[in-house]
């Protein structure tokens, strides 16, 4: 079983606690310590957020990896206008919502790993990992 | 719609928030306390979330908001029984959560409030 994959929409708020509890499940499973499983959820909840409040939604890809790193890894790619100036919106403060700004820097330093590509027109996609120490 | 139920407890409403929250929950919550607040003359809110697995900066922002406006009117707002792992999680998001303030459980919150004493909180004059 090197890798499973499973996509869940970001439609509602509603969706956002479905991502967490799966990416919890998934963490569990791997064998996360539970501050390194509440980083991840802790991230993959603002992500999902962004992608819903400032993508106009979008979708989660959640992965277990169990290669030579165990892990789980979250994609998250939204249908919004992008972001102009991706490492403006990666610093501290930076919001254009009502959000304090915190969520997209706040949520690189939780995770492992932090990949995001935007096309202005086209969307975000923000990937994140956290590896079993 | 669901609602949060707010509990009197002496001079203090308590809280406990056992359910992932989402948008309308966390406004209807926000009302709910200023209106109970008003009623009872309240002087301090206890809100427990030691049944949150994550606290993210959407409900970081909702605590802070409930104790910038429990502070208007002149209550004071302590979060009580937060986990380790959240404490650990927020700090490293960047929300030290500052002008919240904070008890380890719920009977050190009520302390810090002024106790439960039974006394209607109209009477506090007298301290004066």
């Amino acid at each position: 079983m090197p890798t499973t994959t499973e996509t869940l929409p970001i439609k509602m708020g509603d969706d956002i606690v479905r991502v967490r509890q799966r990416v919890r499940v998934r963490a569990t499973e791997v064998g996360l310590s539970l501050v390194d499983q509440t980083k991840l959820i802790t991230a993959a909840s603002e992500l999902a957020r962004n992608a819903l409040d400032y993508g106009k939604g979008g979708q989660a890809v959640i992965e277990t990896v169990s290669e030579q790193r165990r892990g789980v890894r979250v994609t998250f790619c939204d249908n919004g206008p992008g972001i102009a100036n991706v490492e403006l919106a990666l610093s501290d403060g930076y919001s254009t919502g009502t959000g304090l700004g915190h969520g997209l820097g706040g949520a690189r330093r939780l995770v492992d790993e932090f990949h995001i590509d935007s096309k202005i027109g086209q969307g975000t996609t923000v990937t994140i990992a956290r590896w079993k120490r | 719609m669901d609602s949060i139920p707010i509990l009197k407890i002496g001079n203090a409403l308590l809280v406990t928030i056992q359910v992932d929250m989402h948008d309308q929950l966390a406004n209807r919550l926000q009302e709910d306390l200023t209106t109970r607040i008003v009623q009872h003359r309240a002087r301090g809110v206890l809100i427990d979330i030691s049944a949150l697995e994550i606290v993210d900066s959407f409900i970081g922002r909702m605590l802070a908001n409930i104790a910038s406006v429990s502070r208007l009117l002149d209550a004071d707002t302590v979060v009580v029984g937060m986990r380790p792992e959240v404490a650990i999680t927020l700090v490293e998001l960047g929300l030290g959560l500052p002008g919240v303030k904070t008890a380890l459980n719920a009977e050190r919150g009520l302390a810090m409030i002024g106790g439960v004493d039974g006394r209607d909180s109209t009477d506090d004059a007298d301290d004066d």
